[in-house]
């Protein structure tokens, strides 16, 4: 293949920006085996000798509390919230997509308008509900809110998927006498896998990296998800911060994101530009 | 039970609905309720907090316009940060759109590996909201970070990326910049969608890549470009975890964003009342930019198919 003199300037941009693009990651990576000294003495990005010490050191937490306890944490905070959040847009995706009923054009409007609502102007009353509830520093403001749908967005991109799935098929499931629930659950939720799924990658990242809401709900050290425990790390030490250490959960934190990504790929394009393009 | 019924007689349509309706309403009930309890009557009680003195530890006392009053006259940092705001907003989401449809344009010559590229783009995207990169680029920019020192190594003198308040705006900007993935990938969408005879027919009219590129590809790409600002100004003009934790609104409140004086009024300080004013100045100043990018649509944005369906 004859390589032209245009794409030959492609590929050097491409590469060019693909390596301003990953080398942050893949200096934190290397960093991570690196000691204090070495992090401020020198450039190279290779270290002087793979040491395990931030991470034996760093993995300790605050020392009553472990990384192990933050781990587990986020995973009780994500889980749950991925997994409502799934149920419930799929369903309230369904019922706007297949129905017909008063006032629906204004409550769909409504929805769509709930996007551009900043959290900032909603965030204090709900602390306020939420606190009469006494759920300030449980997990229940993240459980709720996905149980009731307050993701537009992915509702949106479920009806979307939806409307590509002929109405045929829910037809003559009716004909063989299923009920409107039951041919969700029989026929439209096993087609609907691919824009679920991206339901769930989007939210698991989303609550993965989300640090605002933890930090409003989540009071006490041992509910602490990572995203509070890294702060937590970089405010205490003062002026020794032992960044080596820090660096070090820093990745450990972000493993769980980019195993998702590499495993799913595909689903990212594909949800990513079901909400944005055919909308 | 037939759920499309009524659908062929049109006439009658008005105030009939199929008989399965309520199963309609009982699908989207979730949603109502939690509309309700965690969107309206949050929406409704924050304006109303905006004229108390309301905080969490006591129940205030209506103050009526004061806390409006006092943002724009007696708060230091209340216009200083709304402006920022919007500085920050200007800044960031032009140079990553920018740069999302440079890339997704390269990425559109159908050249081998694109794959890899488009992975490797986009992984950045996938994290750049944590804490743990914001630690990540409070580290490489440090004074006597990782970057400094790679521009030692060309003789370029080390610049104060987290010291100086504008200097300090840009960083957490580049942030931004850094997760154009998003966005690219939106447009590589919709440079798919481009009819190629219509650059076959512009070809033959001896149009050169430049007028190709006005004429044809950004027209055609201009839904996504509408899609994608929209949601890039809304998202930029409430960050908080760049600001909080790379330079915690400093220095001399250089990054003081909207986000981070909200939160530090509301919760650190506990003057909900107050910073419930302020929130709902910031999202009145949304409204007013997403109804002025949208009037603005119909002079630059083209649909294809006539419109949304």
């Amino acid at each position: 293949m004859k390589l032209k003199k245009s794409n030959l300037i492609a590929y050097v941009i491409l590469i060019a920006v693909g390596i301003v693009m990953i080398y942050p990651l893949v200096w934190l990576f290397f960093a991570t085996f690196k000691d204090n000294k070495e992090l401020f003495g020198k450039m190279t990005l290779l270290p002087e000798s793979f040491s395990f010490r931030a991470y034996r050191e760093g993995w300790k937490g605050s020392g009553q509390f472990s990384y192990l306890t933050f781990y587990i944490n986020t995973f009780k905070l994500v889980v749950p919230t991925v997994a409502l959040t799934a149920l419930s847009t799929g369903i309230v995706a369904y019922g706007f997509a297949r129905f017909k009923f008063p006032m629906k054009k204004l409550l769909f409007m409504l929805m769509i308008s709930t996007l551009m609502l900043p959290d900032a102007v909603i965030m204090i009353p709900r602390y306020v509900v939420f606190n009469k509830f006494g759920w300030i520093d449980t997990y229940r403001p993240f459980w709720v809110p996905a149980l009731l749908a307050c993701y537009p967005f992915l509702i949106f991109m479920q009806i979307q998927f939806l409307r590509g799935i002929p109405r045929e098929l829910d037809e003559s499931a009716y004909m063989d006498g299923c009920n409107p629930f039951m041919v969700y659950v029989k026929i439209l939720a096993p087609l609907m896998k691919p824009s679920i799924f991206s339901v769930v990658i989007f939210q698991t990242l989303w609550r993965w990296n989300d640090y605002f809401n933890n930090l409003v709900y989540i009071s006490s050290v041992k509910n602490y998800t990572l995203s509070l425990a890294l702060k937590m790390s970089i405010d205490s030490q003062g002026a020794s911060t032992p960044w080596n250490q820090v660096l070090a959960m820093s990745f450990i934190s972000l493993i769980p994101p980019i195993l998702l990504y590499f495993f799913a790929q595909n689903y990212f394009v594909e949800g990513i530009t079901a909400g944005g393009v055919k909308g | 039970m037939l759920p499309l019924q009524t659908r062929h007689n049109g006439a009658s349509r008005v105030r009939k609905y199929p008989k399965n309706w309520k199963w309609g309403i009982l699908f989207i009930l979730p949603w109502l309720i939690g509309f309700g309890i965690l969107q309206a009557y949050p929406l409704v009680m924050s304006l109303y907090y905006s004229f108390t003195n309301f905080s969490i530890l006591s129940d205030g006392e209506w103050v009526g316009l004061d806390n409006y009053i006092r943002l724009f006259t007696k708060d230091k940092y209340f216009v200083k940060s709304f402006l920022l705001t919007f500085k920050y907003a200007l800044m960031s989401v032009p140079m990553k759109l920018i740069m999302a449809l440079i890339v997704a344009m390269i990425l559109n010559m159908k050249l081998k590996g694109i794959n890899l590229f488009r992975t490797i783009y986009y992984l950045p995207s996938i994290m750049g909201g944590s804490v743990a990169i914001s630690i990540l680029w409070r580290f490489m920019f440090m004074k006597e970070g990782m970057l400094n020192k790679m521009l030692g190594v060309i003789h370029i003198p080390a610049v104060d990326w987290l010291g100086d308040p504008d200097i300090a705006l840009v960083t957490i900007s580049l942030l931004v910049v850094w997760q154009f993935g998003s966005s690219m990938v939106l447009f590589l969408a919709g440079l798919k969608n481009v009819p190629t005879e219509l650059y076959e027919a512009a070809q033959v009219d001896g149009a050169n890549k430049w007028v190709q590129f006005w004429r044809i590809t950004f027209p055609m790409l201009t839904p996504v470009v509408f899609f994608n600002l929209i949601m890039q100004i809304i998202h930029a003009l409430q960050e908080f975890t760049s600001a909080f934790i790379i330079t915690n609104g400093g220095p001399n409140h250089g990054t003081y964003l909207m986000g981070v004086k909200i939160y530090e009024d509301a919760f650190q300080n506990l003057k909900m009342g107050y910073a419930s004013a302020s929130s709902w100045v910031m999202f009145v100043a949304i409204l007013l930019i997403t109804l002025l990018v949208f009037r603005s649509s119909s002079a630059w944005v083209f649909y294809n198919d006539g419109g949304l369906d």
